[in-house]
């Protein structure tokens, strides 16, 4: 049974098509790399999916719900969560106002706040660094730590998906290694489905699952990601060797 | 001593009432990015919905003559009211557009509540008595002011301590700040875009309400270009401010009151009829060296 569906998406923006005919499946508890050079459209895929820009075409669904063209906040109650390029912690709040924006899709069902809580301290017990300087403004944050903190944010809401647009972007390779040793865990700890975004191929190889690769907005390549990195076509496709 | 504490006083006064209209503008552009130029139209409606309409010179009070525990209510959920509809009738439908459109279209819908009135009222001012009760004199710290000025600070206070609570403390204040911050990210956390946008209008169109009832008790008078010169002021109070910048609104709507006091008083006569313009000099010396705006706000990032 698969949780996430796209059947040919596409994206544009004016007359640039960023992502043209994207068709993929994704089921619950699979790790899927998406990677690709710069302007492939590979945050423009996300965003197509998260809600945030429509698709031009096509259709998704998530968890038996046709998402195509929802809001945001409709796609992200549904458990899908989006941790964007860039990351966007809210500066001037603190980092566990940040955590806490998330918990109010539930609110109102019974015993939300109690459930907020144990969250939070799930959370923290995953990021503790998160815990020592909760009381801090986001926005003074490290960048390895603001990574840490969106993934934190994404978690409080409880999701079945959580899709991460490049969480190395920016950071030393160590700080790297954290979030992906957190994220791994996280995965086998609460089932998670993971939809990770990344330029490169390395992270890929080292953390294993599925990994796709994406040029000119299409997706050339699907398959096992250590088999597929080593792979001559892998490196053909991603530089574009023979294509002209 | 007296005479300080009186342009201090009236300093206070006056900035009270920039800093609520300020906040009121700072709300909406906060989550919208809109600057949303109906405002001084949405307060001097406030004022003519406590009248009935007519065109004579002194005004039927309608509304105007409950007691002051209906009066304030009644004068906030209609500023509300107005507020909220204005967004779901016009302001929804901009939401993707661009900032200088969905500028004009508050100038349009601060048209077209003008003209309402107009049509109702006539462009005549109206005498009215509003809370009378409030002109009389108080005696505090030696100076003499109506009890008005003073209830018009205290209230200011009021709000901003209740308005920084709300934004502090309850679930609904952490949405807003959220959005007002990222709206995008916001929503990406289920943070319902509407519901907060709505709740921003509301906000404001009671702050509007609240200085609706300020300035009518205070000049007497209703006219349906009453808001303007506040709405002005204001407006230059969240740009100095940095727009968007709820606390900073408030401490460039209180400066701007202050400035205009202080000229006033020292200004020689022949010059004070050109106080605006010295106020505005002022404008555009902090934004020569701050464009920014005092407290610059943060990422202006895209709302939807
Ligand atoms: N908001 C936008 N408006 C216009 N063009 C965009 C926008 N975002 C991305 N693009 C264009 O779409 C293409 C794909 O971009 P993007 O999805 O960011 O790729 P990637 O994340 O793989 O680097 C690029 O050509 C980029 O310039
Ligand atoms: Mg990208």
């Amino acid at each position: 049974m698969s949780l996430l569906s796209l059947s040919n998406i596409s994206v544009r923006y004016g007359r640039l098509t960023a992502v043209r005919g994207v068709t993929f499946t994704l089921a619950e508890g699979e790790m899927l790399f998406i990677t690709g050079p710069n302007g492939a459209g590979k945050s423009s895929l996300l965003r197509a999916i998260a809600g945030v820009t429509p698709p031009a075409g096509g259709r998704v669904d998530f968890a038996d719900h046709d998402i195509t063209g929802q809001a945001p906040e409709d796609i992200a109650r549904l458990g899908l969560s989006m941790v964007p390029e860039g990351r966007d912690v809210f500066g001037s709040l603190t980092i566990e106002e940040n955590l806490m924006v998330g918990t109010g899709m539930h609110a109102g069902s019974r015993g939300w706040r109690a459930r907020a809580a144990s969250e939070l301290e799930a959370v923290y017990a995953t990021f503790p660094i998160l815990k020592d300087r909760r009381h801090a403004q986001a926005g003074l944050l490290s960048g390895g730590q603001q990574q840490m903190l969106v993934i934190g944010r994404a978690l409080m809401t409880t999701p079945r998906l959580v899709a991460i647009d490049e969480p190395s972007l920016g950071l030393a390779p160590n700080i790297t290694d954290q979030v992906y040793e957190r994220l791994i865990a996280l995965r086998a700890e609460r089932k998670l489905t993971l939809l990770i975004v990344e330029q490169s191929s390395t992270r890929a190889m080292m953390a294993g699952g599925r990994m796709m690769l994406m040029r000119g907005g299409e997706i050339v390549l699907d398959g096992d990601a250590r088999a597929l990195g080593q792979s001559e076509a892998m490196q053909a496709a991603y530089f574009g060797y023979g294509d002209h | 001593m007296g005479g300080l504490m009186q342009v201090v006083f009236d300093a206070l006064s006056l900035g009270s009432l920039y800093a609520l209209g300020a906040l009121g503008i700072a709300l909406i552009f906060g989550v919208m990015r809109l600057v949303n130029f109906a405002h001084g139209d949405v307060i001097a409606f406030c004022v003519f919905a406590l009248l009935w309409p007519s065109v004579d010179a002194v005004a039927i009070i309608f509304a105007g003559n409950l007691p002051w525990y209906l009066l304030i209510p009644f004068a906030l959920a209609v500023g509300a009211g107005l507020s909220v509809l204005s967004e779901v009738v016009v302001f929804r439908r901009f939401r993707r557009a661009n900032p200088a459109t969905m500028m004009i279209a508050s100038f349009a819908l601060g048209f077209v509540i003008r003209y309402f009135l107009l049509m109702l009222f006539s462009s005549r001012p109206k005498s009215i008595s509003l809370l009378p009760e409030l002109s009389q004199p108080v005696e505090i710290l030696g100076a003499r002011l109506p009890l008005l000025q003073l209830i018009t600070i205290l209230v200011t206070i009021t709000v901003l301590i209740g308005l920084t609570a709300f934004l502090r403390r309850t679930r609904f204040g952490l949405e807003m700040r959220a959005a007002a911050e990222n709206f995008t990210m916001a929503r990406m956390l289920g943070v319902r875009a509407n519901r907060v946008i709505m709740g921003a209008f509301a906000l404001s169109g009671a702050l509007a309400a609240a200085i609706a009832l300020i300035l009518g008790s205070q000049t007497g008078t209703a006219n349906i270009m009453m808001g303007a010169s506040v709405m002005l002021m204001a407006f230059i109070a969240t740009v100095i401010g940095g727009m968007g910048s709820l606390a900073g609104a408030v401490i460039a709507g209180f400066a701007l009151g202050a400035i205009a006091t202080v000229m006033q008083v020292i200004l020689p006569p022949d010059a004070r009829a050109f106080r605006d313009a010295f106020v505005y000099g002022a404008v555009i010396l902090v934004l020569i060296f701050r464009p920014q705006g005092l407290l610059s706000a943060r990422g202006t990032k895209e709302r939807v």
